[in-house]
């Protein structure tokens, strides 16, 4: 089946089964690879990316849900060479060890301050409860999306 | 008495260029815009996929292993064990491990065979639907039943592995009690941990063109893979890659060598590139655990102030089906037993039985946050039995310069005392706002919560024990390349930085900008075999190794040259453009002494020490702990990435806060993991996670580049402890058992007397 | 790594109408919301319908609006909507309070109350405030047009509902509150977010203004049976109670309740921690 929407604010067309994951949309159909899986079911945020502004499981939409949506992944998050700001607070305050959940907390975060500019850190929390890191122990994703904008 | 009469103070390191300095991560840009390529990035040209097919019972020979007909009539491929052209092993330590199951499996979840097939979804499909029939035989589930069962698991006892450190005459201490002695006794229990990397286990072996074949995927020890498929393959013609890695925690130190082998195995019979990536279900329900644990302490203490006279520690462990690392955590596990308290009379007694459970393997402390959590609550329990203050037990006995543990080893530069003045100075300050109180559905001012607060203290032996550094002789090489140094080193990037700390520690030593300074890929055509990532090795061990390569790769230009001066002064005087490559190897000074038959000696060549303060909340009517705050001080040797460094302190500590009151395995009748869902194995979330503070205390080790200690595997050892402690202060409930869930933590509280404070 | 990519082919409808048409002549495909639930069951092969009915994107489905003396909220609304809404945080705080707490973000922006009341899990957290409020539910059909359902009837048995195979829920009414109604919501599930619960709970008490007795009451849990539960003989033993001595009325839970043991938790523990947080709310109210 065809579907079309926008991509990190470029058109996309795209022939899957109406039921595909937006993750394997991304990850197999358009080989975009940023946004990752840790479980397939919603639990650990790794594939969280923005459709119509709001963060969402990647793995939880099927194809058929996105018929003119946008949808924005990691990749769209920097404006060409210039990183995003959470981006950079990610960069400074270590915010990504072994990097697997990051471009889902990034989404999630960017989500946040987009509402949010200066969130206060149980804020920050709720926002990111949906992102599972095992390497950081959030204290510097905290620190870095509290911070994003200050 | 201060802690600086008893402790020597920490000296302020000389300020350096990039050694100490929080340097964005090298390889961080590529990972906060997606560009960072994990295995399951990565998709060759026709590249086929794998899957597993998995044994549904714990013991049983194997009678009958087929494809679905359907799937066999549409070309799906079946690997059993007999495709394999070398031997079916996984090699590590022992043999005893097959790299497939095909006729006799001994735990649930096993490796039987392998399919493979043009689509995942096919894959996965064939292999969940495939014939295998059983001839189930009995299984043993309980290590203390197996010990010496007739039905063999492992030896001629089903022990992998029994040891026995003696210091002091602890016999004749017990049998000879002096006046105002006292004997205190507790059993302490913990249960399977798992590591959980974001990333499940992935594998792509792929044909190279020349022949041979290329294995890239998600692992901490590319030289572990390098081995064990050089006996299945019977050859080495074959490179093994790290892919940027989601996370290992020990997870993938030997794991990944059995993805490996399955994806070779599949290339080779289809002469296709074979992407082996594990779905999470099944992931958790076949990969290693953390080691459970029941030990039995017996102790003869000072009743006035609680110190250690004589102790008996029995430590227990369920190895599970195979080996794996087990005696190498039965080993920790022994030498830690005690904390960081001297003890002058003392036997410790290990033993890790085979069962018929998934084999438990590597994880973040091998066998040391087992240990810690029986030394801990059993100091929290003498001070229990005493009427002392736990703070008051651990200040009496905790070590000082000049003690001998109980391997015998004179201990120096102890920075316990300084660690637990540190983490007390942080934690005297007022608590932040409680975050419970806007918990989403925590019942608001209805909940009755009891605020609380614990302390604990760590020891961690940096390194391999003994003289493993010096048997495994790891080597970094240094390379000139145009106007660039690269390393090149087999210890890998899991998360912890070594992409980042090698370089500062080269370009520091070569007074270089970081920018000019890499590592190589991760590639056992490239690099040498440094060791593995592992056992807070790497910076402290290997960072060693690539210092000194680097000033004989300084030498080595020198005399090129002809004169000894700055790098790039000397680099302009160069007259040939080759590159240049210096290889060094780990050396001691010789002056640490390791019997390994009578344990004793020197352990390790050094410890790192902390102390852990956990704030946190109890609810009366749940058995619910919110945690609010943790301190951490931690004896780091040199923080050359102070960012890394107290990343690694946080991490480890959420994970062991997550083994303190959530991460259980549920098991079945077989003993396969029930629960083998993130919705079901429960890690912590950002909510659930306490606000940290983390102080580095640095109290440089001579041995290590810049002074640096490793610090891996140390904030794992004990915040789980610190917490039973807060809990018992809050409401007297006695916790012995991890992990100490609202269930158990509840039954607890009926049976506890009224709350202490 | 889908199991089960489902191959199914999906009815778009465009207006609920068509979506009510469709429903009847194709009973078997499965209406398909925000998916959090139904993608979920086909990542783990639980389902396999043989075609899907998509709800997302139908404009009377949605909508969150203030009609009169109650809360309209649309099947579509999403929990995210719920939480935002000042209309649901005035009227409705203990179901915001809920919504905040299924799953974490990425759920509460996808998810919706109509597929949390259809997909009818005896933890769905929605449910025992609904309950506990007298929320009614707006069924539609193609051939009987609309009905109203209260959801004290609606969930029969475990994941059986008054829901005929050709109705869709188009909305959850929410009566507004009395001045006395005092309610409550409380979640002790397996951690703070991403969690599933193992006791939840949803309550109101109606104080006399005058006299501060119970003069109405809606105890309603959760995790505790095969269905959302209200429990009859607690509500009737808080009647006519007066207020600073509620708490005692908690102990009656243990006589209507039967929780079981499962992956996540025992019976035992659910029992007890039913009756403590009702009776730590009821001590507070
Ligand atoms: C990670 C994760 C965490 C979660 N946490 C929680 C939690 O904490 N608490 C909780 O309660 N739930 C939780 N859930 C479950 C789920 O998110 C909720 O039940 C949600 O409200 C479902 O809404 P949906 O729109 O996604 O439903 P869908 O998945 O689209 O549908 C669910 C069911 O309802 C039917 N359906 C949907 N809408 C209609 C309609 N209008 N008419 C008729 N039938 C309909 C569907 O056919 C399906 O059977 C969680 C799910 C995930 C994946
Ligand atoms: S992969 Fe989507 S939430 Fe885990
Ligand atoms: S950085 Fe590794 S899981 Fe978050």
């Amino acid at each position: 089946m065809k579907i079309e929407f926008t991509l990190n604010e470029r058109p996309v067309r795209v022939d899957v089964a109406p039921m595909a994951r937006l993750l394997d949309v991304l990850r197999e159909d358009l080989r975009v690879t940023g946004t990752k899986e840790g479980c397939g079911e919603g639990e650990c945020g790794a594939c969280t990316v923005l459709v119509d502004g709001r963060a969402v499981n990647a793995c939880l939409i099927p194809a058929i849900q996105l018929r003119g949506a946008q949808v924005q992944t990691v990749e769209g998050l920097a404006r060409s060479e210039r990183l995003h700001p959470i981006q950079q607070a990610f960069l400074e305050h270590g915010g990504a060890q072994c990097g697997i959940c990051t471009p889902g907390f990034l989404m999630a975060a960017a989500e946040l301050l987009h509402r949010e500019p200066h969130p206060s850190r149980a804020q920050v929390r709720e926002a990111l409860a949906g992102n599972l890191c095992r390497c950081t122990g959030y204290q510097k994703i905290v620190d870095a999306v509290a911070e994003a904008l200050s | 008495m201060s802690a600086s009469t008893l402790q020597p103070a920490p000296q302020t390191p000389p300020a350096l260029a990039l050694v100490g300095q929080g340097v964005v991560r090298t390889d961080g840009h590529a990972k906060v815009t997606g560009q960072a390529l994990y295995v399951d990035d990565v998709r060759p040209e026709g590249c086929l996929y794998g899957a597993t097919i998995r044994s549904t019972v714990a013991h049983a020979r194997v009678t009958r292993l087929a494809l679905h007909p359907d799937d066999a009539a549409a070309g799906v491929v079946l690997v059993t064990a007999a495709d394999i052209p070398g031997e079916n092993v996984v090699a590590l330590m022992t043999d005893d491990q097959p790299a497939l199951a095909s006729a006799y499996t001994k735990h649930v979840a096993e490796a039987v065979a392998l399919v493979a097939a043009p689509n995942r979804e096919q894959a996965l499909a064939a292999a969940q639907r495939a014939v295998v029939e059983y001839d189930v035989l009995p299984a043993l589930f309980d290590p203390e039943v197996s010990r010496g069962h007739e039905i063999r698991l492992f030896g001629a006892d089903n022990v992998f592995s029994h040891l026995t450190i003696r210091h002091g005459d602890a016999t004749g201490a017990f049998a000879n009690p002096p006046a105002g002695s006292r004997v205190v006794e507790g059993v302490y229990r913990c249960g399977h941990q798992e590591q959980l990397y974001i990333e499940t286990q992935g594998m792509i072996a792929t044909p190279r063109p020349g022949g041979g074949l290329t294995l890239f995927g998600s692992m901490q020890c590319p030289y572990y893979v390098h081995k064990a498929l050089k006996r299945v393959l019977g050859h080495t013609d074959f490179n093994v890659v790290q892919a940027v890695t989601g996370g290992g925690f020990g997870g993938k130190e030997e794991y990944p060598s059995l993805v490996a082998i399955h994806a070779a195995l599949l290339a080779l019979k289809t002469g296709r590139p074979v992407k082996l990536i594990y779905r999470r279900d099944e992931d958790l329900r076949a990969t290693t655990k953390r080691h459970p644990m029941r030990a039995r302490y017996r102790t003869l203490v000072d009743a006035g102030t609680g110190r250690l006279l004589a102790a008996e520690a029995e430590l227990l462990f369920d190895g599970g089906a195979y080996n794996t690392l087990s005696p190498v955590v039965n080993s920790r596990g022994a030498i830690h037993a005690l904390g960081p308290y001297r003890c002058d009379h003392a036997v410790i007694d290990a033993l890790m039985v085979a069962t018929h459970t998934p084999p438990n393997g590597a994880f973040r402390g091998f066998g040391a946050p087992q240990a810690h959590w029986s030394a801990e609550r059993h100091i929290d329990r003498i001070a229990r039995v005493l009427g002392l203050d736990p703070l008051a037990v651990r200040r009496t006995n905790m070590y000082r310069d000049g003690d001998r543990t109980p391997t015998g080893q004179v201990l120096r530069d102890v920075g316990i005392g300084i660690v637990l003045e540190r983490a007390l100075e942080r934690a005297e300050k007022p608590l932040p706002p409680r975050l419970a109180a806007t918990r989403p559905g925590g019942g608001g001012p209805a909940a009755r919560l009891v605020p609380s607060r614990g302390l604990a203290l760590a020891w961690h032996g940096c390194g391999f024990t003994g003289n493993g550094e010096a048997a495994l002789k790891g080597k970094a090489d240094v390379a000139l390349e145009g106007r660039d140094v690269v390393i090149y080193i087999a210890s890998t990037d899991i998360g912890q930085g070594p992409e980042t700390i090698f370089p500062q520690i080269v370009a520091e030593t070569l007074g270089l900008p970081l920018a000019r300074v890499r590592n190589a890929p991760h590639d056992t055509a490239q690099v040498p075999d440094s060791g593995p990532t592992v056992a807070s090795r790497t910076t402290m061990v290997v960072g060693g190794v690539a210092q000194k390569a680097a000033r004989k790769l300084r030498d080595a230009l020198a005399a090129e040259v002809g004169f000894d001066g700055d790098f790039d002064r000397m680099l302009a005087a160069r007259k040939s453009t080759a590159n240049l490559r210096v290889q060094a190897e780990y050396t001691d000074d010789g002056s640490l002494v390791w019997d390994p038959k009578t344990y004793q000696g020197d352990a390790y060549p050094a410890f790192g020490w902390a102390c852990v303060i956990v704030d946190l909340d109890v609810d009366a009517d749940t058995g619910e702990v919110f945690y609010r705050r943790l301190v951490q001080a931690t004896d780091v040797g040199r923080a050359i990435n102070p960012v890394l460094c107290s990343g690694q302190l946080e991490g480890g500590a959420l994970q062991a806060l997550g083994f303190a009151t959530s991460e259980e395995l549920v098991l079945d009748a077989q003993h396969g993991m029930r629960n083998n869902r993130l919705t079901n194995y429960i890690i912590p979330t950002a909510l659930d996670a306490p606000e940290m503070e983390t102080v580095l205390v640095e109290i440089p080790f001579a041995g290590g580049p810049f002074g640096a200690k490793g610090i891996g595997e140390i904030p794992h050892d004990v915040p789980h402890a610190a917490v039973a402690q807060a809990i018992e202060r809050a409401t007297g409930a006695v916790l012995d058992r991890l992990p100490m869930t609202p269930e158990r933590v509840l039954a607890a509280l009926d049976t506890a007397a009224e709350p202490s404070a | 790594m889908s199991l089960h990519i489902s191959a199914a082919p999906v009815l778009e409808p465009r207006t609920l109408a068509e979506a009510l048409d469709l429903r009847a002549s194709h009973p078997e495909a499965m209406p398909l919301a925000g998916g959090t639930d139904v993608m979920v069951y086909l990542e783990g092969g639980v389902i396999d319908p043989p075609r899907f009915l998509n709800l997302w994107g139908i404009a009377e489905l949605g909508g969150l609006s203030r009609t009169g003396d109650a809360l309209r909220i649309g099947a579509l609304v999403t929990h995210t909507d719920v939480v935002r809404s000042p209309d649901a945080q005035a009227l409705a705080p203990a179901l915001v309070e809920a919504c905040r707490t299924v799953g974490a973000v990425q759920i509460q922006n996808r998810g919706t109350i109509g597929g949390n009341v259809v997909n009818a899990s005896p933890a769905g957290d929605t449910l025992p405030v609904l309950l506990a409020l007298d929320a009614e539910f707006e069924l539609h059909s193609a051939a009987r047009g609309q009905r109203r359902v209260p959801a004290a009837q609606f969930w029969q048995g475990y994941r059986r509902m008054d829901l005929a195979p050709d109705e869709l829920l188009v909305a959850v009414h929410v009566p507004a509150p009395s001045p006395g109604d005092r309610t409550f919501f409380r979640k002790v599930g397996t951690r703070q977010a991403q969690s599933i619960s193992k006791v939840v709970l949803g309550a109101r008490v109606r104080l006399d203004a005058a006299t501060g007795t119970v003069t109405e009451a809606r105890i309603a849990y959760g995790s505790v049976a095969a269905t959302p539960v209200r429990c009859p003989a607690t509500e009737a033993a808080l009647i006519g109670r007066r207020r600073g001595d509620l708490a005692a009325a908690a102990d009656t839970v243990a006589t209507e309740i039967r929780p079981i043991d499962d992956v996540r938790s025992t019976a035992e523990y659910r029992l007890a921690v039913a009756v403590r947080v009702l009776r730590g709310w009821l001590a507070a109210v």
